[in-house]
């Protein structure tokens, strides 16, 4: 069906189709429409599903990790310092194996107070195990929601995922909206190992050196395989509904000469700048990164790269530019924008590229 | 593309103006995207919402610095925003008024949503609703169709009184 909707009630529309046992989730803006959508649903019998409103982030996702651990689908979302007051337990998510799914919309942190977009919030988190992806459009943030259910359920994979989306740009506009009819794309979730609630008993989890670390190995050892499931899932799901995603979403890249690798909305956003720069004759593309963890191996060998990062660590560098260096050895001119929802047009997207120098780092409007 | 840009108050229903007209773009065929610039606001302070038409799709995200058309739903935050800034040359600004708006350079429109919605006797905790009849105004300037605003509200609202001030807003604006 087509239709019309924000970022948000797109991803509790997906959410509603896969039809989680238990979503367990507290308000904070700008998530609070996805909850508010599901619970909505919930409430008039539309899907079966049970909603825990909890005290706390951390108790929500300390609820999830409870819920997904008998063996059910189940769900959260969350923003900024909400994601930030589930650190402790998004480890234990992870280290439990269990595959949870989260809309994290991304958001600034404070002080200051500020509710608009930027993505060191997920970033921060990037250490946890979790599964990240970032979107784009609201079809994306539908679509993406989807697929995070069947990737995160794989045998192949059991480590949660989280589906970001930027605050307000994305998760408060309106844009077309396609849904499909799921069918057996998801199958039903198989816990190898999950606790049998009619036969209750406890152990003292202790773990010793070698068995921890081998642990540890085994979730290295599912992100890799993590790669094939996500290709697998995308190229099923544009097979069976027309719509195509991979890695990185790539914008007149095969001939460019210099590329502008950004993740969220600027990636879009960037598309534009890209015919702007075309047409004076600069051989331009762009980049938009959409799976942060596992990080994709991306083609960049002979090309300029122009980074754009919603993101900061402190005393490094942008987190995108980083990264990509550690990847691929590239030096790229790196530009710390869009934080706390800075105003990124694509004028300025095509100033970045019309005025790169390879190497350095620049803060958009507040450094030279 | 088409850019327009709704100023309103918070509380006065700008967003679901916003989202009605793109809501009507999109069952016209067209690409159509709305986004509210959400602030610090509160109850009554000035805002802005943004909507964009276009028969491709639209990648953009950012604000619209230079609206093709400029909706004002409560003409009292014109003593305090610049509500012209950035509009193209010879573009359109709609008032939502009693008496006619002179804005030299500019193609004025004005219609009474205010009075219209009071006719009907729609209102929200006393606050006129004025998003619906501009809906109408929306579709006597030739930005959507008139079906597809009624379609729109019809979608958006149970209330049938909400299609007859968009009815009565496209009558009474004189174009």
């Amino acid at each position: 069906m087509l239709m019309i909707s924000t970022g948000n009630k797109a991803v509790a529309a997906a959410v509603k189709q896969a039809a989680p046992s238990v979503v367990a989730a507290y308000p904070i803006t700008p998530q609070t429409e996805i909850i508010e959508q599901i619970a909505s649903y919930v409430a008039a019998g539309e899907v079966e599903t049970e909603y825990i409103p909890v005290e706390s982030e951390h108790s929500a996702m300390a609820a999830c990790i409870g819920a997904s651990a008998t063996g059910v689908r189940t769900f959260t979302a969350t923003s900024s310092h909400g994601l930030l007051y589930m650190h402790e337990m998004l480890h234990w998510a992870a280290g439990a194996r269990l595959p949870i799914v989260m809309a994290n919309v991304n958001r600034a942190l404070g002080p200051g107070w500020n509710t608009w977009a930027e993505h060191t919030d997920a970033f921060s988190q990037r250490d946890t195990g979790w599964l990240q992806v970032f979107v784009g459009t609201v079809q994306e943030a539908y679509d993406a929601t989807l697929m995070a259910f069947r990737i995160a359920e794989d045998e192949r994979v059991l480590l949660p995922v989280m589906v970001n989306l930027d605050g307000f740009t994305l998760s408060h506009i309106m844009q077309s909206l396609e849904t499909v009819d799921l069918g057996d794309f998801i199958p039903a979730n198989r816990l190898p190992y999950a606790i049998d609630v009619k036969n209750p008993m406890g152990y003292g989890p202790m773990t010793g050196p070698d068995d921890y670390f081998r642990f540890r190995w085994d979730i290295e050892r599912s992100m890799r395989d993590a790669r094939e499931v996500i290709r697998e899932t995308e190229e099923e799901f544009a097979r069976r509904f027309g719509r195509k995603y991979g890695p990185a979403e790539e914008y007149r890249c095969e001939d460019a000469e210099v590329v502008v690798v950004s993740m969220g909305t600027l990636g879009k956003e960037a598309e534009v700048a890209v015919d702007i720069l075309r047409k004076e004759g600069i051989k331009a593309g762009s980049m938009r990164l959409r799976w942060f963890r596992p990080f994709p191996d991306l083609d960049l060998k002979g090309r300029e790269v122009v980074v754009i990062d919603r993101d900061y660590s402190f005393g490094f560098g942008g987190v995108v530019a980083a990264s990509l260096k550690a990847k691929t050895g590239i030096e790229c001119y790196n530009v710390i924008a869009g934080l706390g929802g800075q105003e990124v047009t694509y004028n300025d997207i095509a100033d970045f590229v019309r005025d790169r120098r390879i190497g350095e780092e620049m803060w958009f409007g507040v450094s030279e | 593309m088409y850019e327009i840009r709704i100023h309103s108050r918070g509380g006065q229903g700008g967003v679901t103006a916003a989202r009605l007209l793109a809501l009507a773009a999109f069952r016209d065929g067209k690409h159509a995207t709305a986004c509210p610039f959400y602030g610090a606001e509160r109850r009554g302070a000035p805002v802005v919402s943004f909507v964009r038409i276009d028969d491709a799709p639209i990648k953009i995200y950012s604000q619209i610095h230079n609206p093709d058309m400029v909706v004002v739903l409560d003409a009292s935050v014109m003593e305090t925003v610049d509500v012209l800034q950035g509009l193209k040359e010879g573009g359109k600004v709609l008032v939502n008024s009693e008496h006619p708006q002179e804005f030299p350079g500019y193609t004025s429109y004005h219609v009474d949503l205010t009075g219209i919605a009071l006719a009907q006797d729609l209102a929200i905790a006393g606050t006129p609703i004025v998003n619906t009849p501009f809906l109408g105004a929306a579709a006597k300037l030739g930005i959507v169709s008139f079906e597809s605003v009624t379609q729109a509200i019809r979608e958006m609202f149970a209330d049938e009184r909400n299609v007859k001030v968009a009815e009565a807003a496209y009558k009474e604006l004189v174009i």
